[in-house]
Parts: structure tokens; C-alpha cells; sequence
């Protein structure tokens, strides 16, 4: 800069003035005083309070996150999904692929079955499995339970034979030697000599076997693996399972001539290829029909198959009173339908109980904000007094009143309004649960509406009167609709609590009064079902949001007020 | 005329006769009302809270019911007819205006009550809105209107059905100074053009001696002075009239001497002043003497030369551009205020400075003690 600084105007760079000036000139973004634009100066200067706005909100949104939204993720989470099938019998999963799903399946599905449920009785996951899906088909649980007790016989013939060539083969030394990786036995030799504590280390396969002897090896590595995790113990010290002699023999008679490797193996493999041609091969699918005919029905593969996607809409579609069948998705039989009519019932009675909170509060309300205050203050702690008694108090007195031989019923018997004969049913069915519920929900009707009402002016009142309408009409057409707000706000807090109500309905709703939450609570502590009772509550909270959004297209939601 | 009841007769059009109003059983808020109003008069009520004025408005509209004597509209009496049968107009001190109905909504409210056709409904509304300038807001909803203007639709609500009758409490209340005044005005003319019978409630005296044809001045649940506004300020009929109304002076003493209508006032520190008697009716009696500071002259060559002074040291001149305002220590009561026009030659008294001053006696009123 040669110029000599001859004015104020002369300065260049980061003045006041010159960032006024430039932001005058320019389209840009408007300046701050030292130049930069003034947009990230403003959220600098905010940072502050905002990160101090956020520690102040931070233990609650971390409690809010651990026991609100994580919880209902999870729901979400669990009423699609399914892994257990295919973590379970992943074998099985990919033979049924080619399965035609009307006939029983052939014996390379048997096979892999049985390898599968070997694991899965080693892991002790074979009845999880078979409850999962009990659900869908029942009988499953038991034909697992049962298979589970007699699949590890399942190819002692084989085994025999195999044993009958060479008693080498009864030694788990010789298995060792063929399926297991160099590498692998060097290292497990060490270990063994260290005498550590640590784990031995994990069995890996020979990469040269896994080619030649497909089954055989798949289950081997599986056994290994599952002795080493499951019993902590080694392979070079275990006995195969016989199922992996039967798929050795079916490898064998499979292969053509022996690689050179496992001809170099050491192991007295050449000798059984030999022997292998002519041995009785063992009908796999025969042993299971064995154990239970059940096998041969192809419902229960259908079942499997249906099943065997990590997610399923299947507990959805039970929510709804359909069943996933390998024949796609059918509607269950009509005395298995129970949820349709369980949510209608929720809804419509929930609705109910709206509307009799509705016509027993707003008369209450109306008094609570007109009377002198001292008068409603004494109400106002008579409205509350419920909130102060227990729940299961309040709902047991119901029972007390309501019953057939209880105080209302007596007193009409006595005074001859009622035959004895003829003594009102009013608990222990929807009329039990409506009038109960309403009762204990008549507060949260109560409280928003008086607030609302609280803040209508008297003086809207005397105007329409003034300017000619009598006292109906001023009220339907000047107080009413202010009130409605609150209508709107205490019919909101109803209707989510009633929809959702559990305890009240369990214990005086019988059978014809319970609602979906009530069958939902059934599959969480009894059925233990949580995917079902999972989908159930995704499709209550949905339907809640839906009723909500559509509050709001309707009435709006703006117009809800919960005071002043 | 100090009980109010000059008009009663056969030709007033809102009456209130002997009326009595309790709300407890053990204390009267309303104390033996007897008041008449010509049809097409403006009046208003005004007088401090609890005086029982928006009392009486409410037994008008209906809102309340009298305890004791009767409200005659028109010649007959209302009191059991209910407020939406009795077709009075009236205005809120809120406006009271309906918020979930437009501004033309809350005109129709009126006419949709009793009946009137579709056409018919919209050409009062538009004739009412109109008439207070707010023809274009119809479509509005009265929270975004302001202050003034959803006045202006309260009153167009108020004379929409054309009642004889409209009751105003405190209409202007709530609103800035500004707005207030151009309110009253518009009022009035709104007032006297349609030939409406007003009943108006304030406790502003400005607003009662601009707008009225006549002021009830209500004290304790009684009228304490009816009467024209110009009369209301220069003859007060008592104390409370005279304190009540504008600014005003006084000073206690004993009647020395009453003759040819001029009372002369002993003070309490011994000076002597004129008044004219008003309340006051034999000589001993003790009274309170109201002047009006504007009337106070401290200038001996405008007084007549017979006239009663009083010595007065300057304690406070303050200057407030159109008028002086002087405060002084008179006959031992240092709250004597002087104001004076602030023209030609006008004296500016320093503070410590000590005057005599003065004043005509019919300017001095002798009222009760």
C-alpha cells in the first residue's frame, strides 16, 4: 500500500465502517463489525448459553432416551425381528431354498437338519427355538423338545461302519489330523504345552478337506467350534458326533479320486474310500419320522421355511388375525381371531369413556370456575381426592359396589325396583370397566377443562345476553366453543390413557371388558410371546399417533389448551 | 336537584325509583337511588371504585337484580325481565368481544338472535361498521385488531340491533390517552347523531365533563350531585362533589357573618375570607371553603378593594409551559395551589417570596365541614 492514508474512508480492512459499507454494497452475507459475516458471530456469541441450556436438559434427556425411546426402539425392534430361525438352523434354512414346500423334504435337508439341531442341542437352543415357533404352528415345541433327546444317535450306523474299517477313527487324534489346519495343530500343541490359562485357540479348518469333503467338514468345524465354547473342552479330545461319520461316509461316495493332500494326511482315509462303496447308507429323513411322524408333515417345514428370514412381518400379521403360511399370508381361523375385535373393543370403549368424562366433567368444570374460590377450592380438592387413593383401592371399591350381591344391587333389591331374581350384571364386563374408568379418569377431564374455563371471560357471557340470546344460546354459541380447547385437551389425555389402561380393566373387565393392553401384558409375562406383544403395542402406539393426527386435521392442534 | 329526581315525571325514559342493592345482607352498596333520564340524553355515572355506579348499570342491563325499589324503561318497569328480553345495548370495559368469530360474526351475533334475514343482517352490519370507520375489517378476528379498534367494533356491536338504550362501562379504560380522546368524541357525536339514551360509567372526570349532557356524581352508594357538567364544576354541591371534581382548594373554618348572600369565614389561624354560603346556613357553623385555583388572583389592584385577603408565602413555582403552577403556604396548610395563565405580564412568583391573595366571592363556596 503506497497511498498515503489520506481519510477515514482510505482504511481498508476490518473497520466498522467499512463492514457497514460492504454489506450495503455487496449481496453477500451481512458483516459483523471485525468482518466476519455476521451470521456465524451471532452463533458464536450463543454458543455459550446454548451448550449451558443443553447440560441443564442433559439428565433428563439422558433418562428420557434410557427409559423412553431405547425401550421403544427395541419394541419396534422386536416385533420384526426373527434371527432365531436362521441363527438356529442356518444349515437347514439354505437347503429348504430349493424345497418345492408341498411334499416332504429330501434327504440333503434331513441331513442338514440334523447337523444344525446337534449344534443346537449342544447350545441348549433347540426348545428356544421350538417355542418361537410354537407360536406359529403348534405342536413345534414339543416335536422339537423330542427330536432334540434322539438326533445325536442319529448316524451310529455309519459311525459303526466307518469304525468296523479302521479303529483308528474312533480316536479324535485321527480327526484332528484330517480336517484340522497345520497351522492350527502346531499352535494347539503349544498351547497345550504351555498349561495357561488361556483359551485354546480356535479351531480352524484345513482349507484342502473343506474342498473335498464339504458336509463333513462344515459340521466338523462346527463341532469343534461348539466343544471349545460350549464345554470348554478340546476337540483332540472329543469323539465326533455320529452324525459327522454319516456325512463323511456321504462325502466319500461323493468323491471321486482322493485328493493328494488327504492321501498325504497320514490318516486311514484311503482305505475307507475304499470300504465306503459298499456300506448300508442310513435313511437320515427314516430316523427322523422315527423320533416323530410329525417330520413328515410339511406344515411344520413350512413353518421353518416361512420363518427362516431374519425379519418377519409374521407377528404383525398375527396382530391382525393373519397367519404367515407357506402359502402366503391367510387369515386365521375364525375362532383364533381375537386382536381385530380386542382393538376395536379398546377404541370403542375407550371413546365411550371419553365421552362419559366429557358430559360428568363439564358440569363440574363450569361450577369449579364460577363459584367464589374459597367453594372451589373445596371442590377442587374433592376432584383431586381420587389421586390421592390408590389406584387398585379405588378399582377394588368398584367391585365392592358393583357386584351381584353388592351395595347398589342390594339397595335396589330392597327397595323393589329389582326382582332378586333379576340383580343387575355390572362388573366383570364392559359396563365394569366403562363405569370404573371413568371414574378414575374423570380427573384428567376435569383439570384441563377447568383451567380452560378459567380464563373465559364472565363478561362474554353478559355481552351475548345483553345483545339478546337467551342463556341456552349464549352458551352453545359463545361459551361452548371457548371451552372447547379444553375439551379437546382433556378428551387428548383421556383417550391415550384409557386406550393404554391395563390395571382397571384386568381387574373388574371379566372377559368381555378387557382391552388389547391386557392381552398384550398376557404375552409379555405368560406366553412369553414379546414379539407378538411387541407388534400388538407398535400397532396401538401407531394407531394413537394416527387418532392424534387426525385430531389435529380435524380440530387442531392448536386449539388444545391445558391452561391459561 | 342534589337528590337527582329533578326529572321524574311521565317524560323520562330510564328510571330508577327508591332502588336499594345488597349483595351480603349486612351492607348496602346501593343506597336510596332515585334518578331520571329523558330519552336521547347522555349521562354519566362517575365516581370512585365501590361508589356503586357500575352497581346500578348492572341492575340496568339486567346483570343484577335490585333489592329494594323499581328500574322503569320507557315507563315500564324491568325488574324481572331478563337482560336479553330488556334490548339494551352495551359496551365492556374489555370490549368482551367473541374471539372465535370474525368481527362481522360478532355483529351478526345481534340480528342472527332475533331473526333477521340474510340480506337484512349484512346491511345493518355494514351500515354499523361504517359508522365507526372499520367497514374494511369485517373479515377479521378481533386479536388482531387493537385496542381502539376492537373498541370500535364493541360499539358498532352495541347499536347494531338499534337499541334506544346502550350502558358504556368504562369503555375507554384500557386505552392510551390519545386514542381515548378521539374515542370520546366520536362517542358523543355517535351519541347525539343517532339519538341513543347513554348510560356511560367512568371514573375518569375528564371523560364525564367532555362527553355528558349530565354527570351523576356517586359517592358511598349515593348521587351526590347531578347535574350539567359546567355546573358540576363551578357549584359543587358539597365537599366530595367539589374535591372530587378538577382540582380545587380548601380551607376550614367557622362562619363569622352571613349577609346580602356572601359568607364571611373565620379560618382556623384567624384570617378572614368571602364565600357563598352553600351549605352552610347560620352563623358558628363550622364549613369547608373550595376554590378553584384558577380563581385565585394575587394581584391586590384586580380584587375589590373591600374584598378579604390572606397572606400566602411561595413555596414551589413550577413552570408547565402553558400555565404556572404555584404552590403556597396558606392560614397553616402548605398545599394551596395557584394557576395562572402563562400570558403577557404574568408575574412569576420566586419560592420564599410572600404574596396576598385573593378572590371574588361568589369564586369562594362555603360547604359542609
Amino acid at each position: 500500500m503506497s497511498d498515503a492514508v489520506a481519510g477515514p474512508d482510505q482504511f481498508t480492512g476490518a473497520t466498522p465502517d467499512n463492514a457497514l459499507r460492504n454489506a450495503e454494497r455487496a449481496d453477500g452475507p451481512m458483516l459483523a463489525a471485525d468482518g466476519r459475516p455476521l451470521k456465524a458471530s451471532l452463533a458464536r456469541s450463543l454458543r455459550r448459553s446454548k451448550l449451558r441450556a443443553l447440560l441443564l436438559i442433559a439428565p433428563l434427556l439422558l433418562f428420557i432416551l434410557l427409559t423412553f425411546i431405547a425401550p421403544i426402539a427395541d419394541m419396534l425392534f422386536r416385533s420384526v425381528e426373527n434371527q432365531i430361525v436362521s441363527e438356529t438352523l442356518p444349515r437347514t434354512v439354505i437347503a429348504l431354498d430349493k424345497w418345492d414346500g408341498e411334499t416332504v423334504p429330501g434327504e440333503p435337508v434331513f441331513l442338514a437338519l440334523v447337523g444344525d439341531l446337534n449344534i443346537a442341542v449342544e447350545r441348549k437352543a433347540h426348545t428356544r427355538l421350538g417355542s418361537r415357533l410354537n407360536y406359529e404352528t403348534t405342536g413345534i415345541s414339543s416335536l422339537f423338545r423330542k427330536t432334540g433327546r434322539g438326533v445325536d444317535e442319529i448316524g451310529e450306523t455309519a459311525m459303526e461302519q466307518v469304525i468296523g474299517v479302521n479303529a483308528l477313527w474312533e480316536e479324535p487324534a485321527t480327526w484332528v489330523a484330517l480336517m484340522a489346519d497345520p497351522d492350527w495343530i502346531e499352535a494347539q500343541a503349544e498351547w497345550a504345552a504351555e498349561e495357561t490359562e488361556r483359551a485354546e485357540p480356535r479351531f480352524r479348518l484345513n482349507g484342502a478337506v473343506e474342498e473335498a469333503l464339504p458336509l463333513s467338514a462344515d459340521l466338523y468345524r462346527a463341532f469343534a467350534r461348539t466343544i471349545q465354547v460350549e464345554d470348554e473342552d478340546s476337540p483332540t479330545e472329543e469323539e465326533p458326533w455320529p452324525v459327522i461319520y454319516r456325512a463323511l461316509v456321504q462325502d466319500l461316495a461323493a468323491l471321486g479320486p482322493l485328493p493328494e493332500e488327504l492321501a498325504a494326511s497320514g490318516v486311514p482315509i484311503a482305505s475307507l474310500e475304499e470300504a465306503a462303496g459298499g456300506f448300508l447308507m442310513e435313511d437320515v429323513s427314516a430316523a427322523f419320522l422315527d423320533i416323530d411322524e410329525d417330520w413328515a408333515d410339511p406344515e411344520v417345514w413350512g413353518t421353518i421355511e416361512a420363518f427362516s428370514d431374519p425379519y418377519t412381518a409374521g407377528y404383525f400379521l398375527g396382530a391382525i388375525d393373519r397367519q404367515l403360511t407357506p402359502q402366503g399370508i391367510e387369515r386365521q381361523p375364525e375362532n383364533q381371531r381375537v386382536y381385530g375385535t380386542l382393538f376395536l373393543r379398546t377404541l370403542w370403549m375407550s371413546l365411550l369413556i371419553t365421552g362419559s368424562c366429557i358430559l360428568l366433567g363439564y358440569p363440574i368444570a363450569w361450577l369449579l370456575a364460577n363459584l367464589p374460590v374459597r367453594t372451589a377450592n373445596l371442590l377442587m380438592i374433592l376432584v383431586l381426592l381420587p389421586f390421592w387413593t390408590s389406584l387398585l383401592v379405588r378399582t377394588s371399591a368398584w367391585k365392592v359396589l358393583l357386584q351381584q350381591q353388592g351395595v347398589i344391587n342390594d339397595i335396589l333389591v330392597w327397595s323393589g325396583i329389582l326382582n332378586d331374581a333379576n340383580r343387575l350384571v355390572m362388573i366383570n364386563n364392559a359396563t365394569g370397566t366403562v363405569i370404573a374408568m371413568t371414574h378414575i379418569l374423570l380427573p384428567f377431564m376435569i383439570l384441563p377443562l377447568y383451567s380452560v374455563m378459567k380464563t373465559i371471560d364472565p363478561s362474554y357471557l353478559r355481552a351475548a345476553k345483553s345483545l339478546g340470546a337467551t342463556n341456552g344460546t349464549a352458551f352453545w354459541r359463545v361459551y361452548f366453543p371457548l371451552s372447547v380447547p379444553g375439551i379437546g385437551a382433556g378428551s387428548i389425555l383421556v383417550f391415550i390413557l384409557a386406550i393404554g389402561y391395563y390395571i382397571t380393566p384386568e381387574l373388574v373387565g371379566g372377559t368381555k371388558g378387557v382391552f388389547i393392553s391386557n392381552r398384550i401384558a398376557y404375552h409379555i409375562s405368560t406366553s412369553l410371546n414379546w414379539g407378538l406383544a411387541a407388534a400388538l403395542g407398535s400397532i396401538l402406539l401407531a394407531l394413537v399417533l394416527l387418532l392424534y393426527w387426525l385430531y389435529d386435521r380435524i380440530v387442531g392442534i392448536d386449539n388444545v389448551k391445558l391452561g391459561g | 336537584m342534589a337528590d337527582g329526581t329533578a326529572h321524574a315525571g311521565t317524560d323520562a325514559f330510564v328510571e330508577f325509583e327508591r332502588v336499594q342493592k345488597s349483595y351480603d345482607g349486612e351492607t348496602l352498596v346501593v343506597k336510596d337511588l332515585n334518578l331520571a333520564m329523558p330519552k336521547g340524553e347522555f349521562l354519566t355515572m362517575l365516581g370512585p371504585s365501590g361508589s356503586g355506579k357500575t352497581t346500578c348499570l348492572m341492575m340496568l342491563a339486567g346483570f343484577e337484580t335490585a333489592t329494594h325499589g323499581e328500574i322503569r324503561l320507557d315507563g315500564a318497569p324491568i325488574n324481572n325481565i331478563p337482560p336479553h328480553k330488556r334490548g339494551i345495548g352495551m359496551v365492556f370495559q374489555n370490549y368482551a368481544l367473541f374471539p372465535h368469530m370474525s368481527v362481522a360474526e360478532n355483529l351478526a351475533f345481534p340480528l342472527e338472535v332475533r331473526q333477521l334475514g340474510k340480506s337484512d343482517r349484512e346491511a345493518k352490519i355494514k351500515r354499523a361498521l361504517d359508522m365507526v370507520q372499520m367497514g374494511d375489517f369485517g373479515g377479521r378476528r378481533p386479536a388482531q385488531l387493537s385496542g381502539g379498534q376492537q373498541q370500535r367494533v364493541a360499539l358498532a356491536r352495541a347499536l347494531v340491533f338499534e337499541p334506544e338504550l346502550v350502558l358504556m362501562d368504562e369503555p375507554l379504560g384500557a386505552l392510551d390517552k390519545q386514542l381515548r380522546e378521539s374515542l370520546q368524541f366520536e362517542i358523543t357525536n355517535l351519541a347525539h347523531e343517532l339519538g341513543i339514551t347513554t348510560v356511560y360509567v367512568t371514573h375518569d372526570q375528564t371523560e364525564a365533563l367532555t362527553m355528558s349532557d349530565r354527570v351523576a356524581v356517586f359517592d358511598d352508594g349515593r348521587i351526590q350531585q347531578l347535574a350539567p357538567p359546567d355546573e358540576l364544576y363551578e357549584s359543587p354541591q358539597n365537599s366530595f362533589v367539589a374535591q372530587f371534581i378538577g382540582e380545587n382548594n380548601t380551607l376550614e373554618g367557622v362562619v363569622q357573618e352571613l349577609k346580602d348572600g356572601i359568607a364571611i369565614v373565620r379560618l382556623d389561624d384567624g384570617g378572614l375570607i368571602d364565600a357563598v354560603p352553600v351549605n352552610v346556613a347560620e352563623v358558628g357553623e363550622r364549613t369547608l371553603v373550595s376554590i378553584r385555583p384558577e380563581r385565585v388572583e394575587h394581584k391586590r389592584e384586580r380584587l375589590s378593594p373591600d374584598a378579604h385577603t390572606l397572606k400566602a408565602e411561595v413555596l414551589e413555582f413550577i413552570y408547565m409551559g402553558d400555565q404556572f403552577r404555584t404552590r403556597l403556604r396558606v392560614a397553616g396548610r402548605d398545599d394551596f395551589i395557584v394557576k395562572s395563565r402563562n400570558a403577557q405580564g404574568q408575574d412569576r412568583l420566586r419560592p420564599g417570596e410572600t404574596v396576598e391573595i385573593g378572590w371574588l366571592p361568589e369564586d369562594a363556596r362555603a360547604l359542609d365541614a
